[in-house]
């Protein structure tokens, strides 16, 4: 019952997920943070299988930083997409990562963008995208109320509709949420919204 | 449902009189959801000849950026774009390579070649070559667009009537087909430009 979701606004990007770690019927934690910050400006959320998302999403992360001290220039959001894309395609076949993603970035000359990428590696740059059973709430909210170059309040404002809508209508929703946002001041945690308390 | 259904597309090729059309339809979907409808299947290899991949878009994309490394060797070493005869060999190729693990795409190559003559065909997934002088289809609404194309293609149309026709063929059969849709991308190609059109249909 995990979920993941972002959406493009003006200048900035953000990205949304719950924060529950589950084992069948076990909730171990709520405050799982699912968001990384891979550099200073972007985010991955990821959901999926806890190991492969905690293995691929740290993995990335060292990956993205090697790079940057390789060149001396960090990866722009849609080079880190596609190196994202082309791991998961690797290991389809072999191994496969279950791990989605939602990822988030701000470039300088680009502004603002989010990606989609798929367990099966399909990548797509999107202005809205949304994983787990809570996108069949959030992806129609932001369907319904998402505009382009939305201010920062409006995202937020429709990101906890969304979260709203995941509580009342999803059978076992997620307890707490973390929002994460990115812009050309960088990548960093907004805010939560709990339920409970760890 | 099928793999080849997981993301669900439609694409058709048509030949006109020394131009060629190919049309594709616009949705990314997981199943029944739709992920977007800005979803790009039609791929330029140079700027006569296009190939497009319908089914799991992974692959696709996949597929694609190893066409695309490819053919950039081979302008290097030969100092010329690759004929579409030839590029559709390489594609054959490079599917049956994977024959016990294949790509789950359905190519669909257009292209003009010796003396600006229009080519296209299509492919299954592990590389069998169907060559045809009138229209090829692939994707998920494959059976509509065959009925379709029957139905309004004539030989030697001129790009307009040709832009007509593809547009009609794929719009009518994705309408039809629920896992395909959200829109159409329409190429057509002569033997001195290319246009670009998106079409609008059903919406859904």
């Amino acid at each position: 019952m995990e979920c993941v979701f972002g959406m493009v606004g003006k200048g900035f990007a953000l990205v949304v997920a719950d924060t529950s770690a589950v084992n069948s019927i076990l909730v171990h934690k709520s405050n799982e943070d699912k968001i990384m910050v891979l550099d200073s400006h972007k985010l991955m959320g990821a959901s999926g299988e806890a190991g492969d998302r905690a293995q691929f999403t740290e993995y990335v992360q060292k990956n993205v930083a090697l790079y940057q001290y390789r060149n001396g220039i960090p990866l722009t959001t849609k080079a880190a997409a596609n190196f994202m894309r082309g791991e998961l395609a690797t290991a389809l076949r072999k191994n496969p990562y279950m791990v989605n993603i939602v990822l988030a970035g701000f470039d300088r000359d680009t502004g603002p963008s989010l990606y989609f990428i798929d367990y099966i590696a399909t990548l797509h740059k999107v202005d809205k995208a949304a994983f787990g059973y809570g996108s069949y709430f959030a992806l129609s909210m932001m369907d319904r109320h998402y505009h382009q170059d939305m201010t920062v309040d409006e995202a937020i404002r429709l990101a906890e509709q969304c979260i709203e809508e995941i509580r009342s209508r999803l059978v076992v929703a997620p307890q707490n949420f973390v929002i994460k946002i990115v812009d050309e001041d960088g990548a960093r945690e907004h805010s939560w919204r709990r339920t409970t308390r760890d | 449902m099928s793999i080849f259904e997981y993301n669900g597309s439609a694409l058709v090729a048509m030949v006109g009189k020394n131009c060629f059309a190919i049309a594709s339809d616009r949705r990314l979907g997981v199943q029944l959801q739709t992920i977007a409808t800005d979803f790009q299947r039609i791929f330029k290899i140079h700027d006569k000849l296009f190939v497009g991949l319908s089914g799991l878009g992974s692959d696709a994309q996949t597929l694609y950026q190893r066409l695309v490394f490819r053919h950039k060797l081979y302008q290097l070493r030969e100092e010329r774009d690759m004929k579409p005869e030839t590029f559709a060999s390489l594609v054959s190729a490079m599917l049956y390579e994977k024959r016990f693990g294949p790509y789950f795409v359905q190519p669909v190559i257009a292209g003009l070649g010796e003396d600006d003559k229009p080519f296209i065909c299509t492919m299954d997934s592990i590389g069998a070559k169907e060559l045809a002088k009138d229209f090829v289809v692939a994707g998920t609404a494959s059976e509509s667009l065959y009925g379709a194309c029957e139905s309004m293609f004539k030989p030697d149309m001129d790009h307009e009537e040709l832009f007509e026709t593809i547009s009609q063929a794929l719009v009518s059969s994705i309408d039809r087909d629920c896992l395909s849709g959200w829109g159409g991308h329409v190429y057509i190609v002569t033997p001195t430009e290319v246009t670009e059109r998106i079409l609008k249909g059903r919406m859904d």
